[in-house]
């Protein structure tokens, strides 16, 4: 079980504006613990922009996401505790080895204690220890980059893409690993253009339609 | 305090990797210093006068060049987003990219600028009023440095207008640390102007990564 | 945050009210700024006696001192604006920064303009990198950051954002700018002002002054508004009420 419950995520009348375009408006849904909130939609219709409101980066145009009953405006850093995001960019510096990265993820977010080493051997990066970042396929950098969730203590996962050019048994591995934090109590929100297998889980999925 | 060693240990790291960098921006450093002379041309007495306001300058324009590397590759790589999001305050983690700022490019700068002023013919008297000046200033012009960057790095061409930001918080440094130079030189008392070098280094060090820190999220949304 | 206050601020930030509101005041604003302005120069240029030291050059006055307090003024109105967009996202305070930017820089670059021209009879130079004049110019460059800074980001919310940090973390130039001449020993002269009681000129050369300071902050108000009501159409232009103002065609 994760340390701490976790309370649930509630948005209300939602809308996001991005330039002059109306990316979505009046969307509203509460997720609760153990769920797992799938968001698809064609490319353009506001998928990051969501994410990014949901997890604090972006403010919205009007409406409020509530953590446990409070804006996460307001809760600003205690909020940010509950969450693990890996965007749509990997946060993964180039110029770092593998090690180096992952003892990075470590020092910005506390999480489960962990083996370093045991980790990389979990993502199929054992051999890549020493090596930079850059030198890595961009599979192995996505790889790298949801290492992030096998520390992970937060109960809120936001994952935007995190499947792409991982192979088929990467997403798998990744696949079960969402599943199990959700039966954990924990809450995942994604996004993704690929049809995903998340049976065991209790998933609500959320078509987000190109706004007029 | 984790969260500041983290940064300049991290930071220090990454420029130890990309050393060549380093060495372009203390190379350019010292092409600017010496156009001076030569643009002046064989007056040695005018290029000691005006030596610690090329030094100054130099100085700036180095810095300025530096510190738009900051967070550029942070925010083009998606790392910005993972501090932000971070278990530690930002502004700390701010703080320790400034001061990682100032180690790598503040301190070479200083190691190489005796030679310069010697260079320069600057006599040994000035020359070291000139290195205080730099120690004291060079901090805050990468912390008034960071302010810039963070309000400019989500645009794809924000070098000219990371100029227009910065360069007039740099002003006031310049002005008091070429002024304690020259009123050393001129034997008059220097307390006043090494008070407000002080006082600027202080306020840079302790205010400058908040309003970095509400730009940096500003530039990320 | 959440102060008492902060329904009242809504309510009176509320693009329509503030659109109708500026399209009464705009033009008494600005007619009364002009007829004062009018009324303040004949009789400076004109009418007030020469200065025993200056003699007609002193005249230059009643340009530069309202340019040189309005510059001041104008950035502190945008600084507040800026504290206001940037806790509260207030929209209307959004719109307040960046109507503000350019007038200020006008009345700034128009106090060193005055300013040069006075300073040759007086000083024997146009320019001398004295501390007032610099942190006036210092001043001019950081408006021309806000104004670069918000047309450089494309997305007008974001952009109001960070012209708002840039905004607060200038302000500290505007006391150093206003105390420059007693922190310094400066070739400035001191204040024309002061305290009425023991005005630092003499009345007859103070009213025309007075009137003119009175003519350019009604004529800044009506210009602030002018710009603010177009920038909020600008911005609303999606919005039920700026298209019913479209079908009236005002």
């Amino acid at each position: 079980m994760l340390s701490n419950t976790c309370p649930s995520l509630t948005v209300s009348s939602l809308a996001a504006v991005r330039g002059e375009t109306r990316l979505f408006s009046d969307l509203s849904f509460v997720l609760e613990p153990g769920q797992l909130l799938f968001i698809q939609g064609g490319n353009g219709c506001g998928k990051t922009s969501l994410l990014y409101i949901l997890a604090g980066l972006r403010l919205a145009e009007t409406g409020t996401v509530a953590w446990g009953g409070t804006d996460i405006t307001q809760l600003g850093k205690q909020f940010h505790q509950q969450l693990c995001f890996v965007g749509h960019q990997n946060g993964v510096k180039a110029e770092l080895t593998v090690w180096e990265n992952i003892q990075g993820f470590q020092s910005l977010k506390t999480g489960k204690a962990g083996d370093i080493q045991a980790c990389i051997d979990t993502l199929g990066l054992a051999g890549y220890e020493d090596s930079l970042a850059y030198q890595l396929s961009s599979g192995q950098q996505r790889r790298l980059a949801l290492s992030r969730l096998l520390f992970s203590s937060q109960p809120l996962w936001i994952l935007d893409e995190p499947f792409t050019s991982l192979d088929k048994g990467s997403v798998r591995f990744f696949e079960s690993l969402l599943v199990a934090h959700s039966q954990q109590g924990g809450m995942v929100i994604l996004t993704s253009h690929q049809a995903l297998d998340l049976s065991g889980s209790e998933a609500v999925h959320l078509e987000l339609e190109k706004a007029a | 305090m984790d969260a500041v060693m983290y940064m300049i240990r991290r930071e220090l790291l990454l420029a130890f990797r990309q050393r060549a960098e380093l060495v372009n921006a203390l190379l350019f450093y010292s092409f600017i210093v010496v156009l001076f002379p030569l643009a002046i041309g064989a007056n040695a007495k005018l290029i000691a006068t005006v030596a610690p306001a090329i030094i100054w300058v130099a100085a700036l324009l180095s810095v300025l060049l530096s510190i738009d590397r900051t967070f550029r590759s942070d925010f083009e790589d998606g790392t910005l987003e993972q501090l932000i999001l971070s278990d530690h305050p930002l502004s700390l983690l701010v703080l320790g990219k400034i001061l990682a700022h100032w180690l790598v490019s503040g301190v070479p700068l200083l190691v190489l600028t005796p030679l310069l002023t010697l260079f320069l013919g600057l006599d040994a008297g000035s020359s070291k009023v000139l290195m205080l000046t730099l120690l004291l200033g060079t901090p805050v012009l990468s912390a008034a440095g960071a302010i810039g960057v963070a309000l400019t790095v989500g645009l794809r061409r924000g070098g000219i207008l990371l100029a227009l930001l910065v360069l007039p918080m740099y002003i006031p440094v310049l002005l008091f640390a070429t002024v304690m130079v020259a009123h050393a030189k001129a034997g008059a008392p220097v307390a006043a102007d090494l008070s407000m070098l002080i006082a600027f280094l202080i306020l840079a060090i302790t205010l400058a990564p908040l309003p970095t820190a509400a730009a940096l999220k500003v530039s990320v949304s | 945050m959440k102060f008492p206050f902060m329904p009242f601020l809504h309510r009176i930030s509320s693009p329509p009210r503030f659109y109708r509101m500026a399209c009464r005041w705009i033009p008494r604003l600005g007619w009364t700024g002009l007829i004062f302005m009018l009324v303040g120069l004949v009789w400076g240029l004109g009418f007030a006696p020469p200065d025993y030291q200056q003699g007609n050059a002193f005249r230059i006055m009643y340009i530069h001192v309202p340019s040189a307090w309005l510059s001041l003024f104008i950035y502190t109105v945008m600084a507040v604006s800026a504290v206001i967009a940037f806790v509260w996202r207030i929209k209307l305070a959004e719109v307040m920064i960046i109507a503000n930017a350019p007038i200020g820089a006008t009345f700034t670059f128009l106090a060193l303009v005055t300013g040069s021209i006075w300073g040759k009879p007086m000083w024997g130079t146009y320019w001398v990198w004295d501390p007032r004049l610099t942190f006036e110019l210092i001043l001019l460059f950081q408006y021309f950051g806000v104004i670069a800074l918000y047309t450089a980001i494309t997305d007008r919310r974001v952009g109001a954002r960070a012209a708002a940090i840039l905004a607060m973390v200038g302000i500290v130039t505007v006391p150093i700018v206003h105390y420059s001449v007693v922190w310094w020993s400066s070739l400035h002269q001191g204040s024309s002002f002061k305290t009425l009681d023991n005005p630092a000129i003499a009345w007859s050369m103070l009213v025309p002054l007075l009137i003119m300071f009175i003519g350019t902050n009604l004529f800044y108000l009506a210009v602030v508004f002018l710009r603010s009501r177009n920038e909020l159409l600008l911005r609303e232009k999606q919005t039920a009420w700026v298209g019913e103002i479209l079908d009236k065609g005002v």
